[in-house]
């Protein structure tokens, strides 16, 4: 049975020679058992009213986003804002905003793994899945902003007769290779680490006499018996998968912001752009974990496993990330004065200033001034005040892209286009409902598959440690635990 | 505790994947296929408000193509004759036919014959004609043997790369500037040679750039 192996990794569990004392990352004294019940129970107990009832607004706002879609079909892009000189509204907006955070997930999964950040074991799980599901809201937008929706297999590679080949010159395609191969690598690791968990649940559910649901999970859990075999492979699969997305990472929101900084664009025509949209999706992907996991956390009683310790080192992250955000738009208006180029100062000035000074200063403040409160210890360890400012931080990372589309197209070449954007009803509609699609599919997420990594938090336990009954004890007392772990090393 | 799957269960996870790749490139060949303007669109005849016959116009009477088409050497498009055109000589000739009453009709009343457009191009797709048929591209090359045809109908798929094919090497294509509307015309044996002479001399290049039909 996969409870059975608490030993995560090789990376993880056998970091020292000695007894790693440092402070617990479980707390509540639980023992492997008890973890497993805690995760076990929430996607096998009967379902809540609560969550019917959340379910029942989340899938609304899903249906509203179908309904503007659909209109937006059929009547064509004509009815969203988007117009000259403003022709990438608040569909890209949307866009750069659901990928930005999208990024946190595998951050959380591949980088923090590979710096061995043991930590990272009791948020990965539905850092993943919020990263899965904010990429399917991004793609929304752009899949059908091309207005001919049919046609977006244009965008492939495809043999056809129409001998229509991409344009691997574009950026616009270099994004969608980049967001699809980061949604699949996102999607098989996410798969691939909720393995052995499933083939826990499939194990509870047989033992249960539940045929059917273990037939079910069983059919995911790929056979999964928790041989040693097993989790030498799975560790191996689980090394290369985190290889393979740590690049991508990096890389999709580089991409995304090439869309930006390959045009001609005063404003966008920077080459800040990769590192700063990276560190700003960062930034927002971290706050979006927190915002939900203080809910979750709370609602399902996973206080113990999703410590204050842990929600303080994401805090940390956020403030690292929003001040490195701050210092980017410094940056960037410190190079417009730089260059003398009176065009890029114009764009800027005109930013702080302008008739978007509002969605400016909006941005400024949400993502450069209100992450700093975390420098206090009190405040980022304070539920009530990161739950804030993590929503705080998100509404400044979409104006932040708010600013960048908006700001950069309404003051075209030829002053006589020069326009402001407002957005119509069914942009605003529509944002709306891919919030709805989001929420839609996290609570499906929480209903129905484990929501911390099972065996990962197992495998950062104390008495995962190969050492720990060195100093506990005489290594007999617990003697399921100590005889079933596997050989620690892979190697 | 009891297993939950048979053993041949373990012939799942191959099957899947295999059925996956297959099912892959099974959906492109499909695609590719069924979705072009070659399985769609080839073939199509609809009705026409009056059953003008080509093959008895052009292959018995031997009417030009530009008696009623005459604008195809100005104009984008190759118009469809007025009602006049029509009765330049049906004024006189089988003046009691049923098959000609809707003519008579639109003359009498001055409502346009609703003919129905047979050759569609895709409205983000600009053509002319005039820049065609002044330049070596004869009717039967895009409309087939029209001559032959008692309804008319598309005979090639009109697809952008069929466009390609013959916007990368026009010198398989082309033909004499008289032999523009012939039917049935039948190249001789050094046409190619006669047409890459004709390319050089006359600049004829055609373009492959999105923009040059797309904008």
């Amino acid at each position: 049975m996969a409870r059975s192996n608490p030993a995560e990794t090789a990376l993880d569990a056998h970091s020292g020679d000695g007894y790693d004392a440092s402070p617990p990352l479980v707390t509540g004294n639980l023992s492997f058992h008890d973890i497993t019940d805690l995760v076990a129970y929430h996607a096998e107990k009967k379902t809540p009213v609560t969550w019917l009832m959340a379910f029942g607004l989340a899938s609304t706002g899903a249906a509203l986003l179908l309904i503007m879609l659909a209109y937006q079909v059929w009547n064509g892009v004509g009815v969203w804002g988007n117009n000259v000189p403003v022709g990438w509204g608040w569909p890209i907006v949307n866009f750069v905003f659901w990928v930005g955070i999208g990024h946190a997930g595998t951050l959380i999964s591949a980088i923090l793994y590979l710096f061995r950040q043991r930590w990272r074991t009791s948020i990965n799980r539905a850092a993943e899945a919020m990263t899965l599901f904010a990429v399917m809201c991004a793609l929304i937008f752009p899949t059908f902003h091309v207005g001919r929706v049919w046609a977006i297999y244009w965008t492939l590679p495809i043999p056809n007769q129409m001998e229509m080949w991409p344009q691997f010159k574009s950026p616009l395609l270099w994004d969608v290779f980049a967001v699809s191969s980061y949604f699949i690598v996102s999607l098989l690791f996410w798969y691939v680490g909720l393995i052995p968990d499933l083939a826990t649940l499939r194990d509870r559910a047989a033992l249960a006499g539940k045929t059917l649901r273990a037939r079910v999970i069983g059919f995911f859990s790929l056979g999964w018996t928790g041989a040693n075999r097993h989790w030498r492979n799975y560790e191996k699969a689980y090394l290369i998968l985190a290889g393979l997305a740590t690049p991508l990472v990096l890389s999709v929101h580089s991409v995304v912001s090439f869309d930006f900084a390959v045009s001609v664009i005063p404003g966008w025509h920077t080459t800040i752009f990769p590192p700063y949209f990276v560190a700003g999706a960062i930034f927002s992907g971290f706050a979006m974990v927190v915002t939900l996991l203080v809910v979750a956390r709370k609602i399902y009683g996973l206080e113990n496993l999703i410590t204050l310790d842990h929600l303080e080192k994401m805090n940390i992250i956020i403030l690292l990330t929003g001040t490195i955000v701050g210092f980017a738009y410094i940056t960037e208006f410190f190079i417009a004065w730089y260059s003398g180029v009176e065009y890029e100062q114009y764009a800027f000035i005109n930013r702080a200033t302008g008739p978007y000074a509002w969605a400016y200063w909006t941005m400024m403040s949400c993502n450069l001034f209100f992450p700093q409160f975390f420098w206090v210890k009190k405040l980022r360890r304070s539920i009530p005040f990161m739950f804030l400012t993590s929503i705080v931080v998100n509404i400044g990372m979409w104006f932040e892209r708010f600013v960048i589309t908006i700001t950069s197209l309404h003051r075209d070449f030829l002053p006589s286009s020069w326009d402001y954007y407002s957005p119509t009803w069914v942009d605003v509609l529509t944002l709306v409902g891919s919030f709805g699609l989001f929420f839609t599919l996290f609570l499906l997420f929480l209903r129905f598959v484990p929501m911390v990594a099972v065996a990962e938090v197992k495998g950062v336990l104390p008495e995962a440690d190969p050492h720990y009954y060195d100093d506990h004890g005489d290594g007999h007392g617990a003697a399921e635990s100590v005889a079933v772990r596997p050989s620690p090393s892979g190697s | 505790m009891p297993q939950i799957f048979p053993k041949k269960a373990n012939l799942l996870p191959h099957l899947s994947l295999a059925g996956a790749l297959l099912g892959g490139v099974l959906s492109i060949f499909l695609v590719w296929y069924y979705f072009s303007p070659e399985f769609l669109n080839v073939g199509y005849a609809p009705e026409q408000p009056v059953p003008y016959s080509h093959r008895l116009h052009v292959d018995q009477l031997g009417l030009d193509c530009r008696y009623c088409h005459n604008w195809v050497e100005t104009s984008a498009h190759a118009n469809v004759p007025s009602t006049q055109t029509c009765m330049n000589c049906h004024a006189q000739i089988r003046t009691e036919s049923l098959k000609l009453l809707p003519v008579r009709e639109s003359w009498a009343t001055g409502q346009p014959i609703e003919w129905v457009k047979v050759h569609h191009l895709a409205d983000y797709a600009h053509f002319s004609h005039a820049a065609h048929v002044n330049n070596g591209v004869g009717c039967e090359t895009c409309h087939g043997r029209i001559d032959q045809m008692e309804v008319v109908y598309q005979v090639e798929p009109l697809s952008m790369g069929w466009c390609l094919e013959c916007h990368r090497q026009p010198e398989l294509y082309l033909r004499p500037n008289e032999e523009i509307t012939t039917m049935g015309y039948v190249q001789p044996a050094t046409f190619i040679e006669r047409n890459l002479e004709r390319i050089r001399r006359e600049g004829i290049q055609p373009p492959t750039n999105c923009s040059a039909c797309h904008y």
